[in-house]
């Protein structure tokens, strides 16, 4: 148990590598139905800004439903989707009152 | 007249002459014998004066070399009463004559021609046309060669129930083959490539057969559900003087009414629809025409009902408070009755299909809800191609045209509504108001993300263009599909040409021809056409540009370049998931990046106006204001938008 903290606290730790989830988010596919920057569209859900928990992240790859793909941790380590996690966080949120968005 | 009639060539009777004489030497042993010695002639003296005279003189006949009767008038006769505005083809000697007969006996009017660089393309741009304008176009083709370019086509508007009149050239007579061209471009049965997706077809072996057949198949054609059908053009029949005597007589055309539902089943239906609670419209291909979309708003009224447009036509308001698409799946799964009008795939509307290895599949409507189809579709059905999709059992099933039903069903409907009954549904539409309203300014809310991404969110494109067409009288003519609905979310759809539907088959090609051939029909009422054009599609034939530049077809062209075939990327990357390795590798077969397509100088090269590639959004108002310009002055234009891939 101590060392499974430990391994979590390391995850925690390697999540503060935001610049490496960006390459992440695009090398292994997850812009291709969210968007470059997790705006979300027809083929997946928003996922930024203000992303869902990281264990709520990790644990729907790992056994999502619907139509998104598993992610095994041979695919993509734990460390690997905190980075992720750490990159969808830092995507500013959306402007408000956009002058476009207004008119009918 | 009178003269060029004597003058004119009996070929048929000339050939004819010819044949038998041949024949006369097949079967006499002596000029058997004078043929086998043509082989020694090398070998043979030098011919005689008398012997040069007969090989070199002109023929005897020499006066019969033109006509001014040919069959292909007589054709083009028939096809002009059908009224076909334009005939789009790639020429082809085996519909020369039918050609020349459409530019110079028809005056290149009503048909005009419409230069094509490919058949799908052709037939493309009637699909897209026949949707704006409710008839068909005219297709051109080479009955083999010609056909097979167009098959996909073809099946994309048999999908979608649309009606597009080909016709084809073919040399049925093996002895009128004049060359290994004529052999190869020729085929005893030319409609049997495409039989198992079209509604008719014939091969007329006369002028008179070919005008019967000509009128039948236009009206197979437009009936309910409408289809492609197909006609053989026989080049001898085509270009040979039309024989004396022909009764060259046109049938007169009167289209067939469409059917109608069965009138006790459209009153169990009525009756069905104003018990319910939560009853819903799911409109797939519902509205034919414009009088369709007004049949429908006036059902939704008068029920007070939640209305889901599947977006296959242009079935109802995107902004009436009814309109219910944006929530869909929440109203499917509240709803006691669904209404399917066209529904093209029931089954998937009602349940939720997993997508994981194991298939797994389950319904999404209440315990009890009751289904009621009314559809064309179960009117003709094929069985080889799987287009009739998985079997949805309903409660009540009527075999006939929606449209055509809907003024029964809303009579019926008002039979049965009582005062008391009136008052609940007006406090349930005021119900589905407040849930529209959320709706639209949740879909508001989530265009603003990515706003200032580049490559360009597809939220940010769609926004940006509505501000400048919505003063216009605009017509969409590309799916919303690739750019995850941001058009259906943001602008306000409410006339019949403001929205097309899709390919039908979901054949890949269709997009930018389809967007052509409906900006043609748009043409003459002074709309601007608006396509955003996937460039994966665009790839597939873009010798489509030049079309529409050489014709001066006004249509502005926006490109979604996503440098990919993104559906793929994306189904690649669920085996690599699936199969657990090289999850970074799906864009391998899949993308179109390296080097990276300038669409803008695609577009220049066939003299068209092309801007782009544009990345920065704070570019892109300017650039789409500067097409759009063009397009006002008649011509087409090519904006080209790098893009989000969704």
């Amino acid at each position: 148990m101590r060392k499974l903290i430990l391994l979590l606290a390391a995850g925690l730790l390697h999540a503060q590598d935001a610049a490496n989830g960006k390459k992440l988010f695009s090398s292994v596919g997850c812009y291709e139905c969210h968007g470059r920057v997790g705006q979300g569209g027809s083929a997946g859900p928003r996922l930024a800004p203000r992303p869902v928990p990281l264990p709520a992240l990790i644990a729907y790859v790992r056994h999502p439903s619907g139509a998104m793909p598993p992610y095994t941790a041979k695919l993509v380590t734990d460390a690997q989707l905190a980075d992720i996690h750490a990159y969808l966080a830092s995507i500013p949120p959306a402007a408000k009152d956009i002058p476009l968005l207004n008119q009918q | 007249m009178a003269k060029s009639k004597k003058d004119s060539v009996d070929r048929r009777g000339f050939l004819k002459g010819a044949a038998v004489g041949a024949t006369a030497l097949a079967v006499n042993p002596e000029a058997a014998q004078a043929q086998k010695s043509d082989v020694r002639r090398a070998a043979a003296p030098p011919p005689s004066a008398k012997e040069t005279a007969a090989e070199t003189n002109p023929p005897v006949k020499v006066e019969v070399l033109t006509t001014d009767r040919p069959g292909s008038d007589f054709m083009l006769d028939v096809l002009k009463s059908l009224d076909f505005e334009y005939v789009c083809s790639n020429p082809g000697s085996s519909f020369r004559a039918l050609h020349e007969s459409t530019i110079n006996h028809g005056g290149n009017r009503s048909p005009e021609f419409i230069t094509c660089c490919h058949e799908e393309s052709a037939t493309a741009m009637a699909h897209g046309y026949a949707k704006i304008e409710g008839k068909p176009l005219l297709v051109f083709a080479h009955g083999t060669v010609g056909l097979q370019h167009a098959c996909m086509a073809i099946y994309n508007a048999y999908c979608d129930r649309v009606p597009v009149y080909v016709v084809l050239g073919n040399i049925m007579d093996a002895t009128r083959r004049r060359s290994f061209v004529d052999w190869a471009h020729s085929v005893q049965d030319a409609a049997a490539m495409v039989r198992e997706y079209i509604k008719w077809d014939d091969a007329p072996l006369s002028l008179p057969h070919f005008a019967e057949s000509a009128v039948r198949a236009y009206k197979i054609a437009m009936t309910p559900p409408c289809m492609p059908v197909v006609i053989v053009a026989d080049a001898d029949t085509q270009e040979s003087p039309i024989p004396d005597g022909t009764d060259l007589r046109i049938p007169k055309l009167t289209l067939t009414a469409p059917p109608q539902g069965d009138s006790g089943a459209v009153a169990e239906g009525a009756r069905f629809l104003v018990a319910a609670e939560n009853p819903v419209i799911l409109a797939g291909r519902a509205a034919r025409t414009p009088a369709g979309l007004k049949l429908l708003v006036e059902l939704a009224e008068t029920l007070q009902t939640a209305v889901i447009d599947q977006r296959q036509r242009m079935n109802f308001p995107s902004r009436h408070p009814l309109n219910q698409t944006l929530r869909g799946g929440a109203a499917i799964a509240n709803a006691d009755v669904i209404l399917g009008l066209e529904v093209e795939d029931f089954y998937g509307a009602v349940h939720s299909i997993g997508q994981q290895i194991e298939y797994s599949t389950r319904t999404i409507t209440k315990p009890g809800a009751k289904l009621i189809s009314i559809t064309a579709g179960d009117l003709f059905l094929r069985s080889n191609y799987q287009d009739f999709q998985r079997f949805q059992e309903v409660d009540l099933a009527i075999a006939a045209d929606a449209e055509a039903t809907l003024p029964a069903l809303i009579e019926a409907v008002k039979r049965q509504l009582t005062d008391d009954r009136k008052r609940v549904l007006q406090d349930r539409g005021a119900k589905l108001a407040a849930s529209h309203q959320e709706a639209h300014a949740k879909a508001r809310a989530d265009a603003a993300y990515a706003w200032d991404a580049s490559p360009i969110s597809t939220a940010r494109l769609c926004a940006e263009l509505w501000a400048q067409i919505k003063n216009e009288d605009w017509s969409f003519v590309s799916t919303s599909a690739f750019v995850s609905g941001w058009p259906d979310r943001l602008w306000d759809f409410n006339k019949h040409y403001h929205h097309i539907g899709g390919q039908g088959g979901y054949g890949i090609g269709y997009g930018a021809p389809a967007a052509v051939g409906a900006a043609l029909a748009n043409r003459k009422h002074g709309r601007l056409t608006v396509n955003i054009q996937c460039d994966g599609d665009m790839m597939y034939a873009p010798g489509i540009l030049w079309t529409a530049a050489h014709h001066r077809i006004p249509l502005l062209n926006i490109m979604h370049n996503n440098r990919g075939y993104h559906q793929e990327v994306m189904q690649v990357q669920i085996m690599a998931n699936q199969h657990n390795r090289g999850v970074d590798r799906a864009q391998i077969g899949t993308t179109i990046d390296d080097p990276p397509v300038d669409y803008a100088k695609l577009a220049q090269s066939m003299g068209m106006y092309g801007e782009g590639p544009i990345s920065d959004p704070k570019d892109l108002a300017a650039a789409l204001h500067r097409g759009i310009e063009v397009v006002k002055r008649g011509e087409p234009a090519m904006i080209d938008v790098v893009t989000q891939p969704r």
